[in-house]
């Protein structure tokens, strides 16, 4: 099963621990006001590359990725689920740490076969980057043209799993950079264990080059970069919302 | 034992020059972390904020703040120069003055008139004179002997760079020997190297005993110049201070008398080493001042200059002196040679601020000590100054008591030396295989008249095999035009400083230089796995190229291609090498246009790969520029592949990332698993 490829970073430092091999595949159902790569959207489209062939080049400079591994990233990787299942399993026969960078849109907790499928896949892979837009559903529609409720019934699922998660999240000005939701976000995290980090991206403006590339209009034409210090100032935000969360939550637990 | 040498252990290095075994038997690894380096002293800021003042004015002035133009620069021409003479601990300048920079005719009178010229001096007549028709200079030599091809393919660009009008440097001095032995005791020996000299006076005799005589007389002029500045160097230095001084003495009698283009200094730090140790341990010297010593002997080192002109500088992309400091490395026994001294010298870039000269050279392993990798690391990051090589690769060709010169050159010390070549094209030398010899730019026969591509489509064996003929005929032509300069310049501006500080037998390494190795590789990929059209003048020359279809590129870590680049790069040697060099020279090539890589591609056509006429070509042995599409390791994996037996010169990949692709800041991201989430 072949899959459709948009590019391979070989020294991929940024998507999970370690020097990591990052296979960026095609297509995406989100539409992202602040996405850097609108050239990863459309669907079936791309250089076509087996999982074999990807794995032969990853053979060929393993020796870089002692500490870290593969993270197939997109695009959303989890459009080609079949392909990423064949990859993973033959990764792992080689040891391989998998990582999947996802944006948990594609989860359909009514459909058997696709769960019976992300089951198998999981069991293949060390660890999801899931990438959560927005906290308020509504927002989520704005910012991405879809509603967020796939999305968090999809970290429930892998908390039940206990798969290890980090959280990514960008600041964006206007769309998410408000202390509320910010701070919403923290509590709505709290509960889940298996989430082990919190990976907060400040907004910048250099996917716009992409944009007029592909003769499409940038939406976020008047918004400025987000600073270090403000992505940090987030992150706090957020961590307070977690552990005013998880202090609600112990005392209730307490009899 | 002599004085000087109390409490160092004896060794073969008492009875005979032996720097190697000296370090050896008396240096000690140092495991520890930087902790207990010292910051600069009042003196050295002060010091330091007059260089910067001078600094400042030189670049107002528009880069040169004076110029000697009536005198010739000579290891004693010049009486003693100071910043200032209370607060320098190490001393000695080029000439009488701090950032003058000398006259030194004997590699070109008209390159030296030039460099006058262009920054609004003018040469003392009565010297001009003189170099034009009493004294023969190298640059006079080498074009009395050139025959037209060789003129036809300088001033075609397909050789370049050549140091025929300039000093050819890459020649190291073991300057740690003045330090450790004084220099009597080296008189001495090389009065008996003279001794020993066959009986027959054949021309290579003839040769070796007026080379040795003015070995001896360098010598004799290198205890002057130490005079001028009241020191005594006739004797071994007794402490650090003094070894620093001896050693940059040495140094500085080199470059009074050769302006080449890569002066480098060594491998030093962990010699004297042995001797802060020891003065440390008897309480002679504090941390601090022996840290006060290295700043100011750095700061030396900085201020090194030459005159030049605005065509050198705008090839090596400024106005550098490569003072190449090789720090690090393991020893063959299996002990890494890293030592406080490693990480002083490093240290300067922080008490001095950064500085791309001297230019520091970590002779990386993997097994050099990890408080020191994470320092180098460190120093990186916080300066952008420091060059890394691979000890591992060069340890095995040349010990433990090699150095660097230039950028790459790695040469053991003392015992080798090389004959520096500049650089063959050979991407102009695809197209003159191409175009049958004619040149795409002049248009002129350059070339042998071999028979031209006449196809409209090139056919990868077709132009494969003129390849290979055409490279075999600029091998011989570059070889020969190098016996030539390598002759005049023995004969017109011999090196009987730093040659002094070299065994009687050498090792010369008959250094070569490819640049546009990945234009090729790329240019020959597009002809196999493409299609490449030509398109040609109404002669029918060649000019252009239409590339449909595509192909695998350099730098992506794919055997198709890397291997075509290797192949070029073992063939091309082994062309070189079967021509005869000049003084039994033992051929190397390098990959290693650093800078010059802009001017190479401004002289060349438009090439098979897609590349226009005039394009830089990308430097040393990057892939081109924007090619190399899957990230670093790929594009390195595909370097890495180059066979270093046949490039042992060296190869060169200039990489520059920006912070954030290194990893996230770790204010924002706690990446491992250990994010403390809970209450």
């Amino acid at each position: 099963m072949d899959a459709y490829l948009h590019s391979i970073e070989s020294f991929g430092t940024v998507d999970g621990p370690g020097v990591r091999f990052v296979v960026f595949l095609q297509g995406c159902p989100l539409r992202c006001q602040y996405c850097h790569n609108p050239d990863t959207w459309k669907i079936e489209t791309g250089k076509r590359v087996s999982a074999q062939e990807i794995l032969d080049q990853y053979e060929k400079q393993k020796m870089y990725y002692r500490n870290g591994g593969i993270t197939v990233t997109g695009g959303e990787p989890l459009l080609q689920i079949d392909f990423l299942l064949e990859l993973f399993q033959k990764a792992k026969k080689k040891n391989i740490h998998t990582c999947i960078d996802t944006s948990g849109i594609t989860y359909r907790d009514e459909d058997t076969v696709y769960c019976q499928k992300l089951d198998l896949l999981l069991s293949e892979t060390d660890l999801i980057l899931l990438d959560i837009k927005h906290v308020d559903d509504a927002q989520h529609k704005v910012i991405t043209g879809q509603g967020n409720q796939q999305i968090l019934k999809f970290l429930n699922y892998l908390n039940q799993k206990e798969k290890l998660v980090w959280i990514r999240h960008v600041v964006v000005p206007d769309l998410t950079q408000d202390e509320q939701a910010l701070y919403q976000m923290g509590l709505f995290l709290a509960p889940f264990d298996c989430i082990k980090a919190l990976d907060i991206l400040p907004y910048h403006s250099m996917g716009k080059i992409k944009y007029q590339q592909m003769g499409l209009v940038y939406p976020l034409e008047n918004t400025s970069d987000v600073s270090i210090e403000e992505a940090i100032e987030a992150k706090k935000i957020i961590l307070q919302g977690i552990k005013d969360g998880r202090k609600a939550q112990s005392l209730l637990s307490t009899p | 034992m002599r004085q000087e040498w109390a409490e160092f252990l004896s060794g073969h290095w008492e009875k005979e020059v032996n720097v190697r075994e000296f370090i050896q038997k008396n240096y000690q690894p140092y495991d520890g972390n930087a902790s207990f380096l010292a910051e600069s002293t009042k003196n050295t800021k002060e010091l330091w904020e007059q260089v910067s003042q001078l600094n400042k004015e030189e670049r107002e002035a528009g880069g040169v703040l004076d110029m000697d133009t009536k005198v010739i620069s000579t290891i004693v021409s010049h009486e003693a120069a100071y910043l200032d003479k209370e607060k320098e601990t190490i001393v000695g300048f080029q000439t009488d003055k701090p950032f003058k920079r000398s006259l030194q005719p004997y590699g070109g009178i008209r390159m030296a008139m030039k460099a006058c010229q262009d920054n609004g001096y003018q040469v003392d007549d009565e010297v001009v004179d003189f170099f034009e028709k009493h004294r023969k200079t190298h640059n006079a030599g080498v074009f009395d002997a050139y025959n037209e091809e060789m003129r036809a393919c300088r001033s075609s660009h397909i050789i370049t760079g050549l140091p025929d009008a300039y000093g050819r440097g890459r020649i190291i001095g073991d300057y740690r020997r003045v330090a450790l032995y004084g220099v009597d005791y080296l008189i001495e020996d090389k009065k008996q190297q003279k001794n020993s000299t066959s009986e027959v006076m054949s021309e290579e005799t003839i040769r070796e005993r007026e080379e040795l005589s003015e070995q001896i007389r360098a010598l004799q002029d290198l205890k002057v110049l130490g005079k001028i500045y009241g020191y005594d160097l006739s004797v071994p230095a007794k402490d650090v201070k003094e070894a620093i001084q001896w050693l940059y003495f040495a140094y500085l009698a080199a470059v009074k008398e050769q302006n080449g283009a890569a002066m480098s200094l060594g491998r030093t730090s962990t010699f004297l080493d042995i001797y802060s140790e020891r003065d440390l341990k008897n309480g002679t010297y504090t941390e601090e001042q022996i840290q006060e010593f290295v700043d100011h002997f750095i700061m030396k080192l900085r201020l090194i200059k030459f005159a030049r002109t605005p065509e050198y500088n705008s090839l090596f992309s400024g106005d550098p002196t490569w003072v190449t400091e090789s720090i690090g490395g393991v020893g063959i026994d299996g002990r890494h040679l890293v030592t406080k001294m490693s990480f002083r010298y490093l240290h300067t870039l922080y008490n001095l601020g950064t500085s791309p000269e001297p230019n520091l050279t970590i002779l990386w392993s993997t097994r050099l000590p990890m408080d020191f990798k994470r320092f180098c690391a460190k120093t990186s990051i916080d300066t952008s100054s420091v060059q890394y090589e691979n000890d591992d690769l060069m340890r095995v060709t040349h010990g433990d008591d090699y150095a660097i010169a230039c950028c790459v050159s790695s040469m053991r010390l003392g015992k080798e030396m090389q004959f520096f070549g500049a650089r063959a094209n050979l991407a102009k030398c695809l197209l003159y295989a191409i175009n049958g010899g004619v040149d795409e730019i002049s248009k002129k026969q350059i070339g042998p008249r071999y028979r031209p591509i006449t196809t409209e489509y090139l056919d990868y064996d077709e132009v494969i095999q003129r390849y290979e003929d055409m490279m075999q005929w600029l091998a011989k032509v570059y070889v020969n035009t190098l016996n030539i300069i390598h002759y005049m310049h023995d004969k017109y501006s011999y090196e009987r400083l730093q040659m002094a500080l070299h065994d009687k037998e050498v090792t010369r390494w008959f250094a070569t230089g490819i640049a546009g190795l990945s234009v090729v590789a790329d240019s020959l990929s597009a002809i196999k796995y493409a299609k490449v059209k030509t398109i040609r003048d109404e002669n029918g020359l060649v000019i252009d190229y239409e590339t449909e279809g595509e192909f695998p590129t350099y730098g992506n870590n794919d055997d198709r291609v890397d291997q075509l680049a290797s192949d070029l790069v073992s063939k091309f040697m082994q062309y070189v090498k079967s021509n005869p060099t000049y003084r039994k020279g033992v051929p190397t090539t390098s990959i290693l246009t650093i800078t010059s890589n802009v001017v190479y591609g401004k002289a060349t056509g438009s090439t098979p790969d897609g590349r226009k006429a005039g394009e830089a070509f990308a430097p040393g042995a990057n892939p081109m520029h924007g090619r190399d599409k899957k990230g670093a390791i790929s594009s390195l994996g595909s370097v890495a592949k180059l066979p270093f037996k046949d490039a042992q010169d060296g190869i060169s990949n200039t990489f520059s990332i920006i912070p954030g692709a290194l990893g996230k800041d770790d204010q924002v991201f706690v990446g491992d698993l250990e994010v403390d989430l809970s209450l």
